[in-house]
């Protein structure tokens, strides 16, 4: 239970850069999600934190404290790794037990602890058995059972559900967010999984190039995403994304392809004629028989919804989910609502709010 | 695989264990037989007079020879010390190197490849000249030492350290272990399967030396079990032969009950990694 502060912290591989100033700070009992693609530098992140790794230049902070210079026995920080890492000769008891050991606690509260946390995450009947003997979503237990027992000041976790299987993805995912909250432990969760990012954090920290490029509240990471690689990278199936430029003294955009769309939050005090990237997501573009022809290429039925994946008449793609009744078979004429529109600048990616 | 019995393959198998089998079993039986039936060249397949032999060199060994129990009792010391002690310094180097960063630790590397292509008979002169230097010659260090440097058990224990996931080295660097515990708790038990297989070959290695040993002590109290064989034929005219045969089946019995007893575990650290 503790706060964690970052400040300025940066690491790089021989002269290759990774992180590029990384500046974050978390509330005690506080949840946060760091997600982006591979090789953005997430898991870095993660293990300078640990301590696995030295950074090149920054601080961190757990409780006021500094701690960049300690090893990672001494940060009292628990991590739960993608692939477990459980002690392959331990039974689960031992495993759960060893943190405890090296630290000299009595027989009996090792005892207590671990049978407390076993309890707690249903692995008591399992003490005895050794890793192999575990299913994927046992061992996942353990590895969490390892990280909950030592009580520490902060969870690390290092995509910990990437190696199972959908339906036990989202079962563990819920039992994590609901662990977490029971426990109040300050935690960093690393993944690439947006479902995961949007459901367990209680913020969401958007690495892109070892830069942090948003940091905000999933819903608001979704629904005023900061620059347009969020826009893309946040929701499923992706944003559509059409050029255009700033019309009508900026309460209007032109796109490329023709229609003026007026802006439903206000006007933008850039020049007319600025380049726009307008952002618009599959779920909220609606069929309107005034609208653009889109000429459909693919349909995929998820069930409830269809997405429709089709091209505008200038080759341009534009995905579109519409509720399952309402998909055409080869064409339709689509609008975009103002309302649901995302304003990015062009040239530099950044979102354009009205001034 | 398809339930009928493959004669062909069973027939090449069983010419193989006959060829495998056949001088063990005449060694046997010809240290059951009479020393003039066999001086005469009247070797018998089938065992002779009794096992009677067997207590007799066990406690009296032959002319010029110590007790056979003196001559065991002393490989199997060697064997153990060189098998125990090789494991140790190639498991603490092999450490060392697959899992610290520290100055030349590339030319250590290096340097430890290197011994691979001195191994002892290239080097005899020097190293004796070395343990005739300490005053070694004729004690047990100054027999079993110059045979635990062991390049070979130190690049397979480097790759076994370095098969074992980064995850798990970090794991316990979380969980607060030390570099001393971690080599205990983890990575020994870890490498438990390997080590086991890797004491089965030193052992049998160490009990089969017989340059260095024939070398390094001429007193006789420190006459290996192989020595003292060779001893036995070359003592005079009138060699017992049966006496020489059961002490050869003796010598024998330690390294097959090693290769027995460590069997499972010699396989499975050959085959499988427990990780």
């Amino acid at each position: 239970m503790a706060s964690l502060k970052l400040t300025n912290l940066r690491k790089s591989f021989g002269t290759t850069p990774v992180l590029h100033g990384i500046d974050l700070e978390l509330a005690s009992g506080e949840m946060l999600v760091i997600v982006g693609a591979s090789g953005c530098g997430k898991s870095t992140l993660l293990r300078l934190v640990a301590g696995l790794e030295e950074p090149t230049a920054g601080a961190i902070e757990l409780d006021g404290k500094n701690v960049a210079n300690l090893d990672p026995a001494q940060r009292d920080i628990a991590m739960v790794f993608q692939n477990y890492a459980l002690y392959p000769h331990m039974s689960v008891f031992d495993n759960m037990a060893y943190a405890l050991k090296i630290r000299g606690l009595s027989k009996q509260d090792i005892a207590t602890r671990v049978q407390e946390t076993a309890d707690m995450l249903g692995l008591g009947p399992l003490l005895a058995r050794k890793p192999r003997q575990l299913s994927g979503g046992q061992r996942q237990r353990v590895a969490m059972g390892r990280a909950i027992v030592r009580h520490p000041k902060l969870f690390l976790f290092d995509e910990p559900l990437s190696n199972l299987d959908a339906t036990l993805r989202v079962s563990m995912r819920a039992e994590i967010k609901r662990l977490q909250r029971r426990m109040a432990v300050t935690s960093l969760y690393v993944t690439h999984d947006q479902v995961e990012a949007m459901t367990l954090g209680d913020r969401l920290l958007v690495l892109h190039q070892g830069r942090a490029v948003q940091l905000a509240t999933p819903m608001e990471v979704f629904e005023r995403p900061a620059n347009i690689y969020v826009a893309g990278f946040i929701g499923a199936p992706a944003m559509n994304f059409l050029p255009g430029a700033l019309s009508h003294g900026g309460t209007a955009v032109t796109l490329d392809i023709g229609p003026v769309i007026p802006f439903a939050d206000g006007k933008r005090p850039e020049p007319d004629g600025m380049k726009l990237t307008i952002g618009i997501r599959p779920e909220h573009v609606v069929a309107n028989p005034a609208g653009l022809e889109l000429q459909v290429d693919l349909l995929e039925p998820l069930g409830s919804e269809t997405v429709i994946i089709g091209r505008l008449s200038d080759g341009t793609m534009l995905s579109v989910k519409l509720p399952k009744a309402e998909a055409p078979a080869e064409r339709m004429n689509v609008g975009f609502p103002p309302a649901q529109l995302h304003v990015f600048d062009a040239a530099t990616g950044l979102r354009l709010d009205p001034g | 695989m398809n339930g009928r019995t493959d004669w062909t393959a069973h027939i090449v198998l069983g010419i193989g264990v006959a060829l495998f089998v056949l001088p063990v079993w005449l060694v046997f039986s010809a240290s059951t037989q009479d020393a003039a039936m066999i001086g005469r060249g009247e070797l018998s397949f089938i065992p002779g007079a009794g096992l009677d032999i067997y207590w007799k060199v066990l406690s009296e060994g032959a002319p010029g020879v110590a007790p056979v129990w003196h001559l065991l009792l002393v490989s199997f010391g060697m064997a153990m010390s060189i098998a125990i002690g090789k494991i140790t310094i190639s498991v603490l180097s092999a450490y060392a190197i697959a899992f610290f960063r520290f100055p030349f630790r590339l030319l250590c590397f290096w340097m430890i490849f290197f011994t691979l292509m001195l191994p002892v008979e290239v080097r005899i002169i020097p190293t004796y000249a070395v343990m005739a230097g300490f005053g070694l010659i004729n004690t047990f260090t100054g027999l079993t030492m110059p045979l635990i440097a062991s390049a070979t058990a130190t690049l397979l224990f480097r790759q076994t350290f370095l098969a074992i996931p980064d995850e798990l080295v970090e794991a316990a660097r979380m969980d607060g272990a030390g570099p001393l515990r971690f080599l205990r708790d983890i990575l020994l038990p870890v490498s438990a399967a390997n080590i086991a297989a890797l004491f089965v070959i030193l052992f049998v290695y160490g009990w089969n030396q017989y340059l260095w040993p024939l070398l390094v002590a001429t007193d006789s109290r420190l006459d290996t079990i192989v020595i003292g064989i060779v001893k036995m034929i070359g003592a005079d005219t009138s060699v017992e032969w049966n006496r020489v045969m059961a002490t050869a089946v003796l010598a024998m019995l330690p390294p097959v009950a090693v290769v027995v007893l460590m069997q499972h575990w010699f396989v499975k650290g050959l085959t499988e990694g427990d990780k």
